[in-house]
């Protein structure tokens, strides 16, 4: 089955290729104090950052990458179809627009605070213009030991089979460095991002790994606030998928109508709580970790079980 | 944020929605005159932001004089779900015909916003089976698809019209004000066929605040959420003896759930965000430290990019300058842990290598 929109393809490339690996990337707000720093971590991690772009520092470079003015200098110098977003949250809404018009593909949203106004115009454009938005609001995607869009730490990450998508930043880095411990490497780190809105949701990022032959379980951190674990839960059922998936969920014990950091983790009456999650993953026969470093114990455990099956066959 | 009834209601009338007239009142005083204004019968509404505020017995009738400041009495003094009120809405009863109900909210698994219309309103919209369920643009409602929904509910002539044009301004307000919520429940239809709106629910996208400076003026935040907002943290104040900090809203909350399932009561869930500095670490012990409660302070910090010794340092900084005398449980990965575990030896902070470790040792301590 094709993929309507290979994640990988755009990441990391083909491996007969000659930009194997080494697909440019754009950061903007490279100049930034947030976006400087985190763009010599992902040049140091093997991310091919060919260009950044801040208004007004056009003509500078930075580490030796050339800097633009706009967008569409900076697409049009480098070709590159991936674009890291490091900007404010207030210039967030036309920083993304001009990506989209210039021809990118795939937006990396890291702002937190982008109001969701924004988020949805973004959502929509990016609709028309046959891209995709990942955020606002996340750590962003890293395939691990070869590339990573985004503002995550290295040392978590390893290279497997698993992958991890993730409403939350840090328990992305908590989960994936419990099953690397674990001898579970990542084939795939998607952050979906903590906002009520996002850019690719869930399901979506499911579906973008789900028929891929080097992934062999899916791991979902999950998160009180709206129904994305619920709808995610009913398409395994409907896809009937085969593969292993762990899910934990953070924010069992937080008050009802309280936004617990997040702008998206708030719970409405049973809308959006723990246990709306649960029940509709128990019903998936997906086992939920009680705490992080449960997820590879209850991995370790499936996959054996699997195993068993296969062996008997 | 969420806006109390009498700012919502202020929020209608700048777009032309009707509403019954009212007196927001603070003292006996000022409920006398408002009586004496409005004249009964009329009904007294606790201004606090939660729900349910019919069956808490915070909204209560009153017919006469001999009642009024009775019933101000209890109200003003009575806490809701742990809130009190923020005044007393003093507001005049109107004759209903019938009730409709109508929001519009942000549809977050459809990624849009979408409206809830029903003949059926003043209760619970969960609990109503006839309503209408419609995605809109984000330019609004166009003036068709409000004609439909009336027609959908089976309003006909002038109720048909009046909800109409309730509809259009209402929808106006979500998409000006960029809120995430707006639900009148219920609508009355009076005498004459015209609407007025008898409850307002109003939450505005907090990051879109920076659009709205109009609105500051319904902010209510505490002084700690202030100073809290200030070092651009997220705070959320809860009812145990166990200060929560860490690095991340998910990571924070799953120790709250950890704190919980070991016995612990969680007093604070603090994100200080990605940005661990020696500083920004000092200035959210800074926040606990207000927090009378707190027996013990709880860390949680998933490293890598952050160094742990800075971390160390604020801690020992606030130890130093008596900003904090309750013992620090501390998990802490990421560079030089080793070094930070140097740091803070022969203090009342210690560090251990898993989360776990630490939520067991500092459940012991305030047990």
């Amino acid at each position: 089955m094709k993929h309507e929109y290979d994640i990988f393809q755009l990441l990391v490339g083909n491996e007969h290729d000659e930009d194997y690996k080494k697909q440019p990337v754009i950061i903007q707000g490279i100049t930034g104090s947030f976006g400087s720093t985190h763009s010599r971590l992902m040049i140091a991690y093997g991310t091919n950052i060919v260009a950044g772009v801040t208004p007004g520092k056009g003509g500078q470079t930075f580490e030796g990458i050339p800097v633009f003015d706009n967008m569409y200098e900076a697409v049009k110098s480098t070709g590159a179809k991936i674009s890291g977003m490091f900007v404010p949250a207030p210039f967030f809404l036309n920083a993304a627009k001009e990506a989209l018009d210039s021809g990118i593909k795939l937006l990396v949203a890291v702002p937190e605070h982008v109001p969701v106004r924004d988020s949805i115009k973004v959502l929509e454009y990016a609709r028309e213009k046959d891209a995709r938005m990942i955020g606002p609001n996340t750590p962003g995607v890293i395939v691990p030991h070869v590339m990573k869009v985004g503002i995550m730490p290295a040392q978590p990450f390893s290279n497997g089979d698993t992958v991890v998508l993730s409403r939350s930043g840090t328990l992305m880095y908590e989960v994936s460095y419990n099953l690397t411990k674990a001898g579970f490497g990542q084939r795939l780190c998607f952050g979906i991002g903590g906002d009520p809105i996002n850019g690719t949701n869930l399901t979506e990022a499911f579906d973008m790994i789900r028929n891929r032959d080097d992934v062999r379980s899916v791991v979902v951190v999950g998160e009180i606030g709206g129904d994305a674990e619920e709808l995610l839960a009913d398409y395994l059922i409907e896809t009937s998928f085969s593969k292993t998936v762990i899910a934990y969920i953070a924010g069992r014990a937080a008050p009802k109508e309280k936004r617990m950091g997040h702008a998206g983790a708030i719970v409405y009456g049973n809308y959006g709580s723990a246990e709306s999650k649960f029940m509709k993953f128990e019903k998936a026969g997906v086992p939920v970790a009680k705490r992080p470093a449960e997820v590879p114990m209850l991995l370790a455990q499936r996959l054996q079980k699997t195993g068993l099956v296969d062996a008997n066959c | 944020m969420r806006l109390l009834e009498f700012q919502g209601k202020e929020l209608f009338n700048k777009y032309g929605i009707s509403v019954p007239e009212a007196c927001l009142v603070n003292s006996r005083d000022e409920a006398m005159k408002a009586s004496a204004k409005l004249g009964y019968p009329l009904v007294l509404k606790s201004q606090v932001t939660v729900g349910g505020r019919g069956k808490a017995g915070a909204i209560l009738k009153c017919t006469n004089d001999s009642e009024l400041l009775p019933k101000f009495d209890v109200l003003i003094n009575k806490e809701v779900k742990g809130e009190l009120p923020r005044g007393i809405l003093v507001e005049k009863v109107v004759a209903i015909k019938s009730e409709l109900y109508l929001s519009f909210f942000l549809n977050r698994s459809r990624r849009c916003y979408s409206l809830i219309a029903s003949s059926e309103g003043g209760i619970e919209i969960e609990n109503v089976g006839n309503k209408v369920i419609l995605d809109i643009q984000l330019e609004g409602l166009s003036q068709a698809t409000a004609e439909e929904t009336a027609r959908k509910l089976g309003l006909e002539g002038n109720i048909h019209k009046s909800f109409v044009d309730f509809t259009m301004k209402l929808s106006k307000l979500v998409i000006d004000e960029e809120a995430e919520l707006v639900e009148v429940n219920p609508i009355a239809v009076l005498s004459g066929d015209t609407l007025t709106a008898l409850d307002a629910k109003v939450i505005i996208d907090d990051n879109a605040m920076f659009r709205h400076p109009e609105l500051k003026k319904y902010e209510h935040i505490s002084e700690l959420e202030r100073q809290a907002g200030k070092s651009g943290f997220s705070l959320v104040e809860l009812d145990g003896n166990i200060a929560i900090i860490g690095n991340g809203a998910g990571l924070v909350m799953s120790t709250v759930d950890m704190v919980t399932d070991a016995g612990g009561k969680a007093g604070s869930f603090l994100d200080f965000g990605g940005r661990a500095t020696t500083e920004t670490i000092y200035e959210a012990l800074e926040v606990i430290s207000r927090i009378k409660r707190i027996r013990a302070i709880l860390v949680n910090l998933f490293g890598g990019i952050v160094k742990t010794n800075l971390v160390a340092q604020a801690i020992l900084d606030a130890y130093k300058n008596n900003l904090i005398d309750v013992p620090v449980f501390a998990r802490i990965t990421g560079a030089e842990s080793d070094k930070a575990k140097a740091m803070l030896g022969g203090s009342q902070a210690k560090l251990y290598d898993t989360v776990e470790q630490a939520i067991h040792e500092v459940v012991l301590q305030v047990s």
